[in-house]
This record gives structure tokens, sequence and C-alpha cells, in this order.
């Protein structure tokens, strides 16, 4: 069944006629996405290599019914792609774009307590329910469909965890990546939420990383509401502390965030931590025997 | 972004944050003028980015303008060591000449991101020129907590419950909770990440004034305060972290012997991990970005390598959309144009077309140690640079 993509997705993306949009759009498709249109303010009219492109999401949308965007507008017009989306009704936003100034995102979840819509990211490589549909930046190839879904702060080291669930022929449900800022639209316990809903997914791999709090939250949360195997790996044991780490929410901070307190929650709440992130798959093959 | 505390006091009294009257020199000679300007009494204060510079000697006080001239030659030049800084110290370029004032009490005020609330929040508390790390691990409920609505900025009304909170009263009170509301103010405008004032003086008369200050900003900000950039220091900062941001990359230079080199920053920082778990000390953080181009790889092969201590590189690439076979040929072609390289080199590859990948990096004329698992690869560049430790 998988989570919040698959094959009835109609995707827009924001951002089509720059140079990662497009090539991001069309590997999409030929993933199998149904990608319906393209927005780029300006340059309504164009096609992209036969996708229409429109001035405005309200105009995708009433010309195709898109219902996911994926943004890939540049950093200091992207929080503004997002509320547009929101506003034109649109459900599902994936937002790529990497370096969104803070203030910009606490204006857009601002904006979406009157605009409801699921805002995944930003900074992140995007969600992909395998052998149906994807929207992100993801390897496509490196996926299986199968039994085991995907939460991480991170993208290459996704990827790596996910390259081991497909070599074990465990493969994944759906895959999400919540992006490493400070400020996202999703979180670990609202993937989490929709999961617990999911028959196809059996286990869970949870993969976090310094900074904040959210690790935690979710650990409390797994503890008092979910029962099926769960896989956590931190990554930043040996990160500095006050320095951040390529990610912009990736620091501890007064103390705080450390790798070596979400790991002790992680496992106070049952959750099986990988010490290694080499050893990921090999911990969920264990736990779903 | 960091910046001096002469120029976060700069920013500051663009909004009407009251501070001491101050000049920053450079100058010992200039340092008693002045002194004698501000009254003929004064503090000395070093401006390098760590915190922690009273411990260190880098803040003095001097009852004349010659002691000021005096005082300001022993600090300009010194290798400053403060808590933060490491055993080297930081060499210390100029000094804040400031005031000298009277001191009734000295309060903590910050403001910063709560993540989980969404929402800044100002932090104040009693205990001034104490870390507020400090005062949360000991006493956390002496810390009073303020968030406040990012698009609406602070009430009148909280501000004063922060003053209340604190137990000041009277002109106290209302000069603590105009500072707090101006505070809020420059730190939304310059999208601070962090302003932290320690201590916020309270004088005998009942003013409250900003006695040192820190603020850093939001980098992926910094487009729209073209002020703000031009007050970066790059003395301050490790040169070879500033070579590799000339690149585009994310460099942060540490204390192992291990180098490495890794496409995203989850997997570089998991990277370095495993390399601790298997008995190495990284080096470094670098992430070379996503797609690991040839440019990138170079640059950042040309970093690493010129940190003295490195004396095994560890490289790590998950090819994703970026092929590992062209992965394999941009790390060859970047070593060949380096003229090759006296260390061990472990490369690990793994992705699409990896058999291929790893095929060019075994006929390529430089004799890399190939591996297939992170584990190996950790195992193996653990092994080169000397053994586990």
């Amino acid at each position: 069944m998988a989570i919040w993509v698959d094959n009835d997705t109609r995707l827009v993306v924001q951002g089509i006629t720059g140079k990662e949009g497009e090539f991001h759009a069309l590997s999409c498709r030929e993933y199998g996405t149904q990608v319906v249109a393209g927005v780029t303010p300006g340059k309504g009219g164009q096609e992209v290599d036969g996708i229409p492109v429109y001035d405005s999401v309200a105009e995708a949308r009433a010309e195709t019914g898109c219902n996911a965007s994926m943004v890939f507008v540049p950093p200091p017009f992207a929080a503004d792609a997002v509320m547009e989306a929101a506003a034109a009704g649109v459900e599902l936003i994936v937002a790529i774009t990497e370096g969104i100034p803070v203030n910009d995102m606490l204006r857009a979840k601002a904006f979406l307590r009157d605009h409801p819509a699921r805002v995944i990211g930003p900074n992140c490589p995007g969600i992909i329910s395998p052998g149906q549909a994807k929207i992100g930046i993801m390897p496509g190839h490196i996926h299986q469909q199968g039994r085991v879904g995907v939460i991480s702060r991170s993208g290459t080291l996704t990827y790596e965890a996910v390259w081991q669930l497909t070599n074990l022929h465990l493969g994944q449900s759906t895959c999400v990546g919540i992006g490493g800022d400070p400020i996202n639209g999703t979180n670990f316990i609202d993937v989490l939420e929709a999961f617990a809903g999911d028959d196809q997914t059996e286990a869970v791999v949870l993969i976090g990383e310094i900074g904040g709090s959210a690790e935690e939250d979710a650990a409390a949360w797994i503890q008092q509401n979910f029962d099926r195997p769960v896989i956590g790996f931190i990554a930043g044991r040996t990160a500095p502390p006050g320095r951040r780490m390529g990610h912009a929410g990736a620091i501890v901070s007064g103390g705080k965030g450390t790798a070596k307190e979400k790991m002790e929650a992680l496992a106070a709440a049952g959750i099986s931590v990988a010490e290694s992130p080499a050893e990921i798959g090999a911990k969920v093959a264990e736990a779903l025997g | 972004m960091k910046i001096h505390e002469y120029q976060a006091k700069e920013i500051l009294r663009r909004f009407g944050v009251p501070t001491p009257r101050g000049e920053v020199t450079a100058d010992a000679a200039e340092a008693a003028r002045i002194c004698e300007e501000l009254g003929g009494r004064c503090v000395v204060k070093a401006q390098i980015h760590a915190g922690g510079r009273g411990k260190g000697g880098g803040v003095k006080l001097a009852g004349s303008p010659e002691e000021a001239s005096e005082v300001a030659g022993q600090i300009l030049g010194m290798q400053l060591v403060t808590p933060q800084t490491g055993e080297e110290g930081q060499l210390v370029r100029k000094v804040l000449i400031e005031e000298a004032l009277e001191i009734a009490s000295e309060l903590y005020l910050g403001i910063t991101l709560d993540r989980e609330l969404g929402k800044p929040v100002v932090m104040a508390s009693a205990s001034g020129g104490m870390a507020i790390e400090e005062v949360a691990a000991e006493n956390p409920d002496a810390i009073v907590r303020q968030p406040y609505d990012p698009h609406l900025g602070i009430q009148g009304f909280e501000a004063r419950s922060v003053a209340r909170r604190l137990g000041l009263t009277g002109r106290t009170a209302r000069q603590a909770a105009r500072f707090v509301s101006l505070l809020v103010k420059a730190h939304q405008h310059t999208d601070a990440t962090l302003s932290e004032i320690n201590p916020l003086l309270v004088t005998g008369d009942g003013d409250v004034l900003a006695l040192d200050a820190k603020m850093n900003f939001d980098s992926s900000a910094l487009f729209r305060h073209s002020d703000i950039v031009e007050m970066r220091d790059l003395d301050e900062e490790e040169p070879l972290e500033v070579e590799a941001s000339r690149h585009g990359l994310n460099y942060i230079k540490l204390d192992g012997t291990i180098g490495c080199m890794v496409n995203g920053a989850g997997l570089a920082m998991a990277t370095m991990d495993i390399i601790k778990l298997y008995g190495g000390e990284p080096a470094n953080f670098l992430d070379v970005g996503g797609s690991a181009s040839q440019e990138a790889v170079q640059s950042a092969f040309r970093i690493l390598v010129s940190d003295p201590s490195v004396d095994a590189v560890l490289i790590n690439i998950f090819g994703g959309i970026a092929r590992t076979d062209r992965i394999a040929a941009g790390v060859v072609a970047a070593l060949e144009d380096l003229g090759g390289v006296s260390i061990p080199v472990v490369v690990r590859l793994e992705g699409t077309n990896v058999e291929r990948g790893r095929e060019i990096l075994q006929e390529a004329a430089h004799d890399f140690s190939v591996a297939t698992t992170m584990a190996e690869a950790a195992e193996k560049v653990v092994a080169a640079s000397g053994g586990a430790d």
C-alpha cells in the first residue's frame, strides 16, 4: 500500500525550467511518476519534454488536477513557492531546495496553518514508494518494493541504508527524507503515524543525526504508540560541539542534541540501535526474523 | 556566520539597543586617546570570536589613558587562550576600548530558535556572566523562557513578563522590558540565529546596557544582508575551511589523522563515526556534494592532503544519480592532476555501475586500496594510518 505517494500521484514540478528541475522532473517520470505539469513564473505556455509549463500553481492545478508538488526553486524564492502550492490546494509539497532562510520557513509554516498541506523537507532527497512513484532526487533503481519503511534526515546515508535493504531482499514500502534543516514540514512522528496505518510496512528504519530533539520525541512516541520493530541509527557521534556538520540543523549547541543522548533515548524506548552504519540492514533482517 | 563583539554592538546601536560607549582599535597608542575621550577610565577587551575571553586575560580594566595604552599593548598580538579556542589560542588583532561602568547587577539575556516549538525564544536569567548551559544544568528553573511569534515580534506584555520574572521592579523593569523588545527587533531584522547579551548590565541608576554582545547569523539569509557579510573576519576562521568554502565544499577540520572525503553530510558524519568505531580518529568532516563532481573531488583532495596531520585518506562515495564509474574516473583524474599523493588512499564506492567504477580504480596508476563495504573501508584505512590507538 505504501504512504503518501503512489500510482495516483499527479505531480507538478515548480522550477521545472531550471537545469536541476528539468533533470529530476524527467527522472521522476522515467521512474513511473505521473508528471503532469511544470510551473515557472513568466514561462507559461512552454513545454519541457512534453510536460506543459504554467505561470502559476493555481493554473497548473485547474488544468491538470495535480495533487503533489516538487519544489526546485532557488532558496530566496523557495518558501514563496511552498506557500503558492499550498494556497492552490496541492496536498503534498516536497521541497528539495537547500539553503532556505530559517525565517522564511517559519513564515511558510505560519501560512500553512490556514492552508493545510503536507510539506516534506526542505533540504531533503524527497519521497519514494518503490515500484509506484517517486518525488525527489534519489536514484530510483537502488530501491526495491518491500517490507521496510525508511525515515531519515539525510540523503546519501539513506541511500546507503536502502541499498543494504535491497541487497538483503527486504525492500522498502516508502522512504521519506524529512530533510536536514532545523525547521521542517514533516517530522519523524508524522511519518511513523502514517506507517502505523500501512499494512505493507512491517518494520521501520529511523536515521537521525545530531541537533534538535526530534529523535528523542520520536523515541517517546514509538514507546507509547508503535508496536512494529524499529531500527535506529544516529550520525554524528564524532562531531565537535558548536559546529554545523553540513546540514543547517546538524549542530550540537549548548551540550544539547548529541548523538549519545539520542542513541540512549532510542535504546531506552526499546528501539534496536545500530552502532555502525554498515549494520543497519542486518539489524532489520534480524528483527524481521 | 559569526562576528566580533564590537560589530554586534554596532548592529545593536542601529536598533537603539543601549550599549556602553566605546571604540575599536588595533593600535595601543590609540587606546590612550579613546580612554581619554571616555573620561580616563576604561575596559580593554580583546576582539576574537571565541568566548571566555576574560578567563584567558583578554579583558582588563585601565584606570588611566596611560594604563589603557599599556594594557592594550599587552593584549594586542597575544595568543589568547580561552576555554573555546583550544590550546594554541587565537591571535588578538583588535581591542575594544569601552567606558568603565558602575555595576549594580549582571543578568543574562539571549534569543535563539526553539526548534521543537518552531518559534524564537527569549531566555533570561539573573546569573549574568555565567554560561546559560551551566545555569540550565545546575538550576533549570532559574531560566526565564519567553517564546514569541517571529512575524508579529514580541508583545509589550511578553517583554514586561521577562523583566518581572527576573525579579526586576520600577525603572529597571521598564528599561529591561524595552531592552528585550529592541533586542528582538535587531534579532529578527538581521536573520540572527543567536543574539546573546552576557552579561546584561544594570547600573546603580537602573539603566540597562549590553556589557557584552554576541550575534550569529543564518548563513542561508546572508543574501539579503550585504552589510553583515562585510563583517566576516577570515582571520578568525580556520584557513583550510576558508579555502574549502571558496570551492563550495563543506569542510571542518578535526584533530585526527584520517582524512575523509564523502558525498552528502549524513554519510560524511557516519563515515567519521565508523572510523572512530574501528579505532581511528577522523581528521575532518568533508562533504563534496551529492554528485561528487571531478572539480569538487580535486579541490577536496588538495585540501585534505594539505593538512599535515593526515596520514591516510578514505574516500567514501555512494553513487546514485551520479554514476560511480564517472566518479571513479574523476578521482583518478584528480590524483593524476595533483601528480599523485604519497599517503595511502582507501576508496569505497557503492551504487550505480559500481563494478565498472572499481575496475577504473584498479586499472589506475595510483595504488588505491579498494573496499566494498563501509566496514571494510574503515578497517583498511585505520590499518593504513598506523592502526587503532
